[in-house]
């Protein structure tokens, strides 16, 4: 794949947003497009997250394992939304399953190199841990919700 | 203008029942002036005057013979208009139908004849009249006794231990809304009532009555009593931009106070003459064949006023005073284009624990966002 | 709006007296939930016109009232039908009504969904849950005019697969109509392969023409808050969006006093609001 498609697909994604070069350079280096097939798993609970993936289409389902329940799906990660943060918080394992429920597209960016660059640099840190917040802020809204049981009678 | 003498009074009240008319007005009953069939002047609270205060009210001996001279007690005129319990609906199965009654028995009654209707009550009816006359739906039971109500006014001569009708422009004289208004005076060894007709239908019940022509002086000393009366109003209510001060201050801490103090009794909203919440009661018989719709007054202050399946929308004390005074003060301009208070004063004499509309206002202004007056 | 209470003896229309309906059929959407399609009793010819967004009382025997919004298609008098959630004394009874026995019904009531002010516009419908059974009306008038309107989006969700109501029509609207249908559900297990997350953010997954778009919510008021909040920051005008409220209804026709939401009566001046009449009120707790 084209370095310039790349870059053009990445500043597509609401998670990159107005990063500018030199790390948006990083970033394309450490980028891939990647494809998954309705029923593929990108992640499993307990592997090392060396990955996480912005979604540019499809649906990514989040489960886990809830004893005699047996797998419960609890969300799902859609387009211009982002699977993953482990990679750049202790122990760097995946907490979930992450199982595609469509033809998913996304981007898969090696988590384990950019987690280096952000000990190195502190200002790429800044930008990465600046945009997972914003995703952890608006998981913890949509999750806040979901928690209200809204629809429940009682 | 006419004079009524105090010998005489028992002819208006004559007038008023040979027209078939039922003459309700106040008269003492369990230590209290109330409002129940007068069927003669002696029924009246004659020789009593009332001292009211905030969660105060007592009756007291006079000895000058006045019939009008306590202020307004616990009832209002709202209870025959609107009454407490009204059955809306019949309902009678038979087999799979459905069969309705809607006629009340006894609804073509005798028309109410109210003695006594003092200014603020005069603009607590007009009130409830936009309430459920004035609407895209008319309210039948309303509608069927006010149309045929007669009323004689009975202007202020001396203010109630809680009034602030001056406050909000409903008294201590009555303006309009009334069929024969009445000025009481009292003195030395006269006693009279300087008489006004109001409608053709007051005009002729004043036709059976004796009386003379009032002179100016007698009018002027009508007047000069309902000013002492307006110039020694017990209490005021800064009533300037409340529709704003209440609908911006819904968040005011004051309401966290005033809940600490209120117990939820729902006093107030019964003795208020412009409230008029109601709910709606089902019952069956024991047949299982004849059901009922009852109306019934209700009140905001009740925990399952807000309730609806699966939650309550009003459920702390706080919430359900600061919706009671809002809507009296502020929403009902939304609603209706005037203030729902006429300053009557019930609501701080019958509140148990003495909670004063006007000094809430004033409270709020102190407190809340508004900061001038 | 049509009157459909009876004439006193003194020529006095009375709001409270109910018109007799039959049950004409019971259709369960889902285990609690179930639409009731009624018939006028007196007659065949079906004389009942609403405005989508209004609502009726329906009375059974002896056991009171209980308001609901009508969602049949108001071009279809024949089709009148409610869908009910099953979660009182009334609607539980409702639900047990067997073909032919007779309710009572009053209405309609209230304010309706301006569907007029779509002209040319874009057309996004949000719903929570029951929320859907009273814009489903909408979305019938919207069919019948389908080219009046730009692009007509359904965003809709439950609490899980099988909390979804009208699951057939769902999949019709977006085949016959060209509506883009996004559904999502609270929670699920492994064999929902839809969307699972809450309405809110169903809207992140569509790009929108925020200035040509009209909103219609309604659903749980928490759900219907966070949606605005969300369809606002998009940058709609919040003079195109409309929402349907909901609170203790008794006498519906502004008497009773018990549906006031500040200054609104709600079985009057509501259910649907446009979001300026009542964006002071809806920041305010327990209003």
């Amino acid at each position: 794949m084209l370095k310039a498609d790349l870059t053009e697909m990445l500043c597509k994604h609401p998670f990159v947003g107005d990063l500018h070069d030199p790390y948006l350079k990083l970033l394309v280096g450490c980028a891939k497009n990647v494809h998954f097939h309705d029923g593929d798993y990108l992640c499993h609970e307990g592997e090392a997250a060396d990955l996480f993936f912005l979604i540019r289409s499809g649906r990514v389902a989040v489960e886990i394992h809830a004893g005699h329940k047996g797998k419960q799906r609890i969300q799902t990660i859609g387009p211009g939304e982002v699977l993953g943060w482990s990679w750049l918080i202790f122990p760097y394992r995946w907490h979930f399953d992450g199982c595609a429920v469509s033809e998913v597209s996304a981007l898969a960016l090696d988590g384990k190199c950019l987690r280096t660059k952000c000990d190195k640099d502190h200002d790429f840190g800044y930008e990465m841990l600046k945009r997972l917040a914003n995703v952890f802020q608006s998981r913890m809204e949509a999750t806040r919700l979901q928690l209200l049981d809204v629809y429940g009678s009682r | 203008m006419f004079i009524i003498q105090q010998k005489d009074f028992d002819s208006l009240i004559s007038a008023l029942k040979t027209r078939s008319y039922l003459v309700i007005g106040p008269t003492v009953r369990d230590n209290a002036v109330v409002y129940d069939e007068i069927n003669a002047a002696s029924d009246l609270p004659i020789g009593w005057t009332d001292e009211q205060d905030n969660s105060q009210y007592r009756l007291k001996r006079t000895t000058n013979g006045s019939f009008f001279g306590t202020s307004v007690g616990p009832y209002s005129w709202k209870r025959f208009l609107f009454p407490p319990r009204l059955k809306i609906l019949s309902i009678t199965k038979r087999g799979k139908a459905l069969e309705i009654e809607s006629d009340e028995p006894g609804e073509r009654r005798r028309q109410y004849a109210f003695l006594g209707v003092r200014p603020c009550e005069l603009s607590a009816i007009a009130l409830q009249d936009k309430v459920f006359m004035d609407a895209q739906f008319s309210d039948r039971a309303y509608t069927v006794r006010r149309n045929g109500a007669f009323v004689v006014a009975v202007n202020c001569t001396r203010s109630g231990g809680t009034c602030f009708c001056t406050s909000m422009g409903t008294g201590p004289d009555a303006k309009e809304g009334y069929d024969i208004v009445l000025t009481e005076i009292v003195e030395k060894d006269q006693h009279y009532f300087v008489a006004e007709v109001g409608s053709a239908k007051g005009t002729d019940v004043m036709n059976d009555v004796p009386r003379t022509k009032a002179s100016a002086a007698e009018i002027q000393l009508a007047r000069k009593l309902v000013e002492t009366a307006r110039e020694n109003m017990k209490k005021t209510m800064n009533a300037k931009g409340l529709r704003e001060l209440l609908s911006e201050n819904a968040e005011s801490t004051h309401w966290d106070e005033v809940s600490r103090r209120c117990l939820m009794c729902a006093n107030c909203t019964l003795v208020c003459p412009t409230c008029f919440c109601s709910t709606i009661e089902d019952t069956t018989d024991l047949s299982g064949e004849h059901a009922e719709r009852w109306r019934r007054w209700d009140s905001c202050f009740t925990m399952d006023f807000a309730k609806v399946t699966g939650g309550n929308f009003r459920p702390s004390t706080r919430a359900r005073y600061r919706q009671w005074i809002t809507h009296k003060l502020s929403s009902w301009i939304d609603q209706f284009g005037t203030s729902g208070c006429v300053g009557c004063g019930r609501c701080i004499t019958w509140c148990p624990v003495g909670i004063d509309i006007t000094a809430e206002v004033q409270a709020l202004r102190n407190n809340g966002v508004r900061a001038e007056a | 709006m049509k009157q459909t209470a009876l004439a006193g003896i003194d020529g006095l229309i009375d709001p409270m007296v109910p018109q007799m309906m039959s049950i004409k059929k019971t259709v369960w959407e889902t285990d609690d939930t179930f639409t009731l399609q009624l018939e006028n009793a007196a007659y065949a010819e079906p004389d009942f016109s609403f405005l989508p967004g209004q609502f009726n009382m329906l009375y059974v025997f002896g056991m009171g009232e209980s308001a609901i919004s009508i969602s049949s298609d108001p071009a279809k008098p024949t089709t009148l039908a409610h869908t009910i959630h099953r979660v009182g004394t009334v609607t539980n009874a409702l639900s047990q009504m067997k073909r032919g026995e007779i309710i009572g019904l009053r209405g309609p009531f209230g304010s309706r969904w301006p569907i007029e002010k779509a002209n040319g516009l874009d057309v996004c419908i949000v719903a929570g849950g029951i929320g859907l059974a009273p814009l489903r009306p909408v979305l019938y008038s919207l069919f019948r005019r389908r080219r009046d309107y730009g692009r007509v989006l359904l965003l809709y969700g439950a609490r899980s697969p099988l909390d979804l109501l009208y699951r057939v029509e769902l999949e019709e609207w977006s085949k016959l109509y060209d509506v883009e249908v996004l559904v999502t559900v609270d929670r699920s297990d492994s064999t929902w392969k839809g969307y699972i997350g809450v309405v809110p953010n169903l809207l992140s997954y569509i790009k929108l023409d925020a200035r040509a778009t009209i909103a219609m919510v309604c659903g749980p008021e928490i759900m219907m808050q966070y949606t605005i909040a969300e369809i606002l920051r998009r940058g709609v005008p919040s003079d195109q969006i409309y929402l349907s409220m909901e609170r203790n209804m008794k006498c519906a026709v502004g008497f009773c006093g018990h549906c006031q939401y500040g200054p609104k009566f709600i079985c009057k001046d509501g259910p649907v609001f446009a979001l300026t009449q009542i964006s002071d009120l809806f920041e305010k707790k327990e209003i």
